[in-house]
């Protein structure tokens, strides 16, 4: 510092002070392009969708000549993208549970096990979609499984397995020592412990977990491109082949008729109002069960 | 007591299952390829631009290019944003905003590709072939690696960013205060005690953008207009290794060796983005030591 000359110290605070004020506005900045950015998607999806919607898209399927622009709906894609994401989830779920206790209540945090479980599922987090539907094809192939809901399905669950076993793995760790060391000077085993205090803890977390795996398989297209093929009738068994939402999209957009293009903007909307609904159950559960969480 | 040794036995077999999938998929890819790998080498198999699966050319190094083209433009574009946004999350945001741009950012990160995809070819694909490529000289449908950069620069940003804040946030208030008592104004504060700290964490976050967009598939196929040429300019369509992957699979079996290229693109998409996935790892791992 130099304190011999006042008059080059307040110049050099000052452009001090402009740089913290010009980085400010600058971050403010990338802020407010974010948040424009996000009202854009938002809005535009719903004003090219809304004129579209109509009560049909979402009571019948597609008629003889939908793809050409008469009457039908996408009812076939809506319920089979659901049954697709609830047996997706529920394989995923069998799975990560146990994994997730195991990690949790058998292992040492700082065991190379679970650094290589917790790895692996880093790994498989990052593997792209259309590499698990390669794979998932792959497995067809070798079972002699035909494109069908349960292929569809397997293969989704193998996409959602990584984003359901970390969060729950995340929450699950959050439950406090002091917890479990309690269950454990009353006798309680660790399956009893883990089963009956962590995971009762843990639960709005799981809850949220889960909803979150069933968000990702619902919007995941390119996993069932190969896997789960596409049909326009309502798929009543595990070996039929089963329509989805974001393939209805794909599909319909790729249309040279304007009717259908606009009946992928309402598929669209109807996709996006699915996930928020999730989203916001997710949220909704996760309050309401805290209430209840000791801290 | 044997009842309590079969359920640790139970759980520690599902607790195997990523490890065992992470292998399988890897191995089964493998073995998948093995048979074009046998009859050419692969640099032959990478660097060559030809792609003609009636004559048995598997050439991979257009789609390698035009995929490495899209996800450079994404991060150039997503990372100074994604960043600065996380540093005013972190540092400056009071909890009401805190609270709107949470939301937000989880419903941006929620929306599933083929919504993304849309979204490009109703604003940004017009947006470039009508403003953008005018502006700079081009001509261009709006079906390019400019269109294609910006999704993706969307789609990844919310994953940049909440790793970020996490990271940002992460470092000791202490700190910065030690640092602000010494006189420091916030953006010096910032700079030299909150953004040295949390480095390696940012790196992390942007190594993980930076795979997502790598692997991204749906929304890229949709606006990039899978051309499958050297592009010469941000204008210029092309073709993406994950467009190539879902274009193809599942209708190849006719021709021979199509089948064997087409895993061996999923292989190359699988490795890459495990290196990502080892990168940021160890980023994180040596910020972890760090605090």
């Amino acid at each position: 510092m130099n304190y011999n000359r006042p008059e080059k110290n307040k110049a050099n605070i000052r452009q001090r002070k402009i740089a913290d004020s010009a980085f400010r506005l600058v971050s403010l900045f990338s802020v407010f392009l974010v948040t424009i950015l996000v009202a854009l998607i938002i809005v535009s999806i719903f004003l090219k969708s809304f004129p579209a919607l109509n009560f049909s898209m979402i009571t019948r399927t597609p008629g003889a000549d939908y793809y050409l622009g008469k009457e039908g709906g996408i009812l076939n894609a809506i319920v089979g993208s659901l049954e697709l994401i609830f047996g997706a989830t529920l394989i995923a779920l069998i799975i990560s549970l146990p994994t997730v206790i195991f990690l949790n209540s058998y292992l040492k945090r700082t065991s190379a096990l679970a650094e290589a479980i917790r790895f692996s599922l880093d790994v498989l987090w990052g593997i792209p979609s259309i590499v698990y539907g390669a794979f998932g094809f792959l497995l067809m192939l070798t079972f002699h499984l035909r494109a069908s809901l349960l292929a569809g399905m397997i293969t989704v669950a193998l996409v959602e397995l990584p984003i359901l076993s970390r969060a729950m793995d995340e929450t699950v760790r959050l439950v406090p020592a002091e917890l479990k060391e309690a269950a454990y000077s009353l006798g309680a085993s660790r399956w009893q412990t883990a089963t009956r205090v962590t995971l009762r803890q843990a639960f709005p977390g799981l809850i949220t977990a889960i909803l979150i795996a069933l968000g990702r398989g619902l919007g995941d297209a390119a996993s069932v491109l190969f896997t789960a093929g596409y049909t326009d009738r309502i798929t009543t068994s595990l070996f039929q082949p089963v329509a989805t939402l974001p393939l209805a999209i794909f599909f319909q957009l790729n249309s040279p008729f304007p009717e259908v293009q606009q009946r992928a903007y309402a598929s669209a909307a109807i996709l996006t109002l699915l996930i928020l609904i999730i989203s916001l159950i997710a949220r909704f559960l996760s309050r309401r069960f805290s209430r209840h969480k000791i801290q | 007591m044997r009842e309590a040794r079969v359920r640790r036995f139970v759980s520690a077999l599902f607790s195997f299952f990523p490890i065992f999938l992470t292998l399988a998929i890897f191995l089964a890819l493998l073995i998948k390829s093995l048979p074009l790998l046998s009859l050419k080498s692969l640099s032959t198999l990478i660097f060559s631009s030809s792609w003609q699966p009636q004559k048995a050319q598997f050439g991979l190094w257009t789609f390698i290019i035009g995929t490495l083209w899209v996800t450079f433009t994404a991060f150039v574009l997503a990372v100074p944003v994604a960043v600065m946004t996380s540093i005013y999350i972190a540092e400056y945001a009071s909890g009401k905003l805190k609270k709107i741009l949470t939301p937000a950012l989880d419903l941006l990160a929620g929306l599933p590709s083929v919504i993304y995809g849309m979204w490009g070819i109703l604003l940004i694909v017009p947006f470039v072939s009508k403003c953008l490529s005018p502006l700079f000289g081009f001509s261009s449908s709006g079906y390019s690696i400019l269109a294609a950069g910006i999704v993706l620069a969307v789609m990844i940003l919310p994953t940049i960013v909440n790793i970020s804040v996490e990271v940002l946030s992460s470092v000791p208030a202490e700190l910065k205060e030690a640092a602000l008592s010494l006189g420091a104004t916030k953006f010096e504060v910032i700079y030299h005690v909150v953004l040295k700290k949390a480095r390696a964490g940012l790196i992390a976050a942007c190594t993980l953008g930076l795979s997502r967009a790598f692997g991204e598939t749906i929304a890229v196929m949709m606006v990039v207009g899978n051309v499958p040429q050297i592009p010469n300019s941000l204008f210029s369509p092309a073709y993406t290794l994950p467009a190539l992957l879902a274009n193809n699979y599942g209708e190849m079996l006719s021709i021979p060796g199509y089948e064997s290229a087409l895993n061996l693109t999923a292989l190359l998409i699988l490795l890459i983005v495990l290196i990502f996935s080892l990168l940021s790892r160890l980023y994180l791992n040596q910020m972890r030591r760090k605090s």
